[in-house]
């Protein structure tokens, strides 16, 4: 079960608490938090006192070295005219919305062909998911701004056609695509999600299509998609709400300035350069606050949208 | 709401090999070869144009890494004339160049890097753990409640917090110490991994705690002696997460670590990219391989835990 059926399931009520129960829940509240008592510090001390000091120093001016000074919506307003601020955030998009698509479809199409009692299929889904894990690292970073460098792999690779390869991460045109490249590049994870959602689909359901005469194409459209809809879903939130706060591959690549001519300048690099590079924490702040309510819209879209194609079998 | 991912075997369910889906194939592959000789011929073929596509798009994916791991042994002039892996002659001076060419050698960072994994591991597997037994055993005023904020602060984008959080941190005077890289992890702010161990542990019989209860024992000595021991493939499945993504985690470190001699090993090597001119890529490369190196020995190690983990809870 996932964390976020997990969440919707919290709002279900399981019926009258009995008397038996609420002495039961008496006897153990002293024990539980005890267990508890890290993670609650840490919640009121690293996550919600954070939260709400950062929503108070979004009202501010803020540098660290004075005390903040409120300045009311000031920052929000602010962001309104802030012209790199809208160009982040059209990068981010275009990041995200093209970036998790093409991924999610990638590692669905491998996740098929790897599903059908394939032999090698450990050795396979090892070669697959590697570049997951390492994609979040810096070295692969270096290693990709290598690759799309001027005279790097792809167009050594080029010139063996006699084609002559645009310089991809120094020109504002390609730079984005390399780094979505990069992200599509780690579809593994996600491809692993795919797989043992495929295995849960009860193989009754495909061999009762094919005495019904349906082909290959059929059988996908009408029972893969449909059974395996609540995990594309699942994944979508994720990886909408991990894409939005991508922040390595943007700096690395960029060599931590967004570049060229701001083509790179992700939300979060933006941010970071607000925040850690000029220490104007007020703003940055606001900012942070208005990527929550981004993330927050988009995973409230996808949950509304979820109505109309997510399948349950119940 | 997301029924099929309810239906996800719990770790527990399976056995320590049959984690794989190969073995729940195996009755379809039989199936499949009862079939007439012509039927498998084609299924044959079909299977071999498979493997030809899936050999192809895997070559493709790791090339670049290969691609690398050859660079590295190249000579710096070669890098950017060969696409090719094949090598003449191995340059093992890159390696040995990239090793001294910042302020300490590159296994000051490396050792920098281990100090702050081991400190997050111990520090997640003890807090998380911890609260995984409060949230899956017992029961208590408010759980709902606050089961419901730990699974929202799995979503939570760390943006919002990072900016008070380090002013936090740099007014205890925590800058440049491993502090607050640290700290979060003992207060078990991964939450991903208390609802991985909430998952594990209502997957291990009740009876077994209700019988230590009987026999006398406390909730610390059931957690100790029953449960824990029980829920070693979800504490490995936490160690091996906690170990790659705070190994390559650049973020904390690029805010927290600004003195050379704290840089992990992300830092340190970008601090290598900045310091270093467009000629020495071999060194550049030969050092983001040692990077690499110990999360890939992780992955080879730690597959089987890596696969459940991310197919049973959605991890990366």
């Amino acid at each position: 079960m996932s964390a976020i059926s997990e969440l919707s399931s919290l709002t279900k009520r399981k019926g009258p608490v009995t008397a038996e129960e609420k002495k039961a829940n008496g006897r153990d509240n002293k024990a539980a938090y005890i267990f508890l008592l890290p993670w609650l510090v840490g919640l009121v001390a690293i996550t919600i006192g954070p939260m709400l000091m950062s929503l108070y120093l979004s009202f501010t001016d803020y540098n660290l070295l004075q005390p903040p000074e409120w300045t009311g919506l000031d920052n929000f307003i602010r962001m309104f005219s802030d012209a790199r601020l809208h160009n982040s955030l059209g990068v981010t998009f275009t990041y995200v919305l093209v970036g998790v698509p093409l991924q999610l479809a990638v590692a669905l199409l491998i996740a098929l062909v790897l599903d059908k009692g394939l032999r090698g299929l450990p050795f396979y889904r090892s070669v697959f998911y590697l570049p997951s894990l390492l994609g979040g690292s810096v070295a692969v970073a270096i290693l990709w701004k290598q690759i799309f460098g001027t005279t790097g792999l792809v167009n050594q690779a080029l010139a063996m056609f006699g084609i002559q390869g645009p310089g991809w991460i120094s020109d504002p045109s390609t730079a984005l695509s390399s780094i979505i490249l990069l992200h599509v590049w780690t579809f593994g994870a996600p491809m692993i999600i795919f797989l043992a959602g495929l295995r849960q689909i009860p193989v009754m359901y495909y061999e009762a299509a094919r005495v019904d005469g349906a082909g290959t194409l059929q059988q996908f459209w009408r029972i893969t998609l449909p059974m395996l809809s609540p995990i594309i879903f699942f994944n979508l939130v994720l990886q909408i709400i991990g894409s939005f706060q991508s922040f390595t591959q943007a700096f690395i690549v960029s060599g931590g300035n967004g570049g060229p001519s701001d083509s790179t300048m992700f939300f979060t690099l933006y941010l970071y350069q607000k925040g850690f590079g000029q220490f104007d924490m007020g703003y940055a702040s606001a900012m942070a606050w208005f990527l929550l309510v981004i993330i927050g819209v988009f995973t409230a879209i996808n949950f509304i949208a979820a109505k109309y194609w997510v399948f349950y079998d119940d | 709401m997301m029924t099929k991912l309810q239906t996800l075997p719990a770790p527990d369910k399976e056995s320590a090999g049959a984690g794989t889906p190969t073995n729940h194939r195996k009755p379809r592959k039989a199936r499949e070869s009862r079939g007439t000789l012509a039927f498998s011929r084609a299924a044959r073929s079909k299977a071999l144009m498979k493997h030809a596509i899936l050999i192809l798009a895997g070559g493709l994916m790791i090339y670049p890494l290969l691609w690398m791991v050859v660079s590295s042994l190249r000579p710096n002039d070669l890098i950017f004339r060969e696409p090719g892996l094949w090598l003449n002659s191995l340059e093992m001076s890159n390696y040995t160049d990239g090793w001294s060419a910042l302020t300490h050698p590159f296994g000051h960072y490396m050792l920098n890097s281990a100090i702050v994994v081991i400190g997050s591991i111990l520090g997640n597997l003890i807090s998380c753990s911890m609260a995984a037994y409060a949230f899956a055993r017992l029961q208590f005023t408010g759980k709902k409640l606050f089961f419901g904020i730990m699974l929202l602060t799995i979503m939570l984008p760390f943006h919002v917090v990072i900016v008070p959080q380090y002013i936090l941190f740099s007014q205890i005077g925590w800058v440049n110490t491993f502090w607050p890289l640290l700290v979060p992890k003992l207060l078990a702010t991964d939450a991903f991994f208390i609802f991985l161990m909430v998952q594990f542990i209502r997957g291990i019989p009740k009876d077994l705690d209700e019988a230590a209860r009987i026999d006398g024992a406390g909730h610390p000595r059931i957690f100790l002696r029953v449960i824990l021991p029980l829920m070693v493939p979800a504490l490995a499945t936490t160690t091996i997460f906690t170990f790659i993504w705070t190994w390559n985690d650049f973020f904390g470190a690029l805010i927290y670590l600004t003195d050379p001699d704290m840089f992990t090993v992300p830092v340190a090597l970008r601090a290598f990219v900045d310091s270093q001119s467009a000629t020495s890529w071999g060194s550049l490369f030969a050092m983001s391989i040692v990077s690499l190196l110990p999360v890939f020995l992780v992955f080879l190690f730690g597959q089987r835990f890596l696969i459940k983990g991310i197919a049973t809870t959605g991890i990366k």
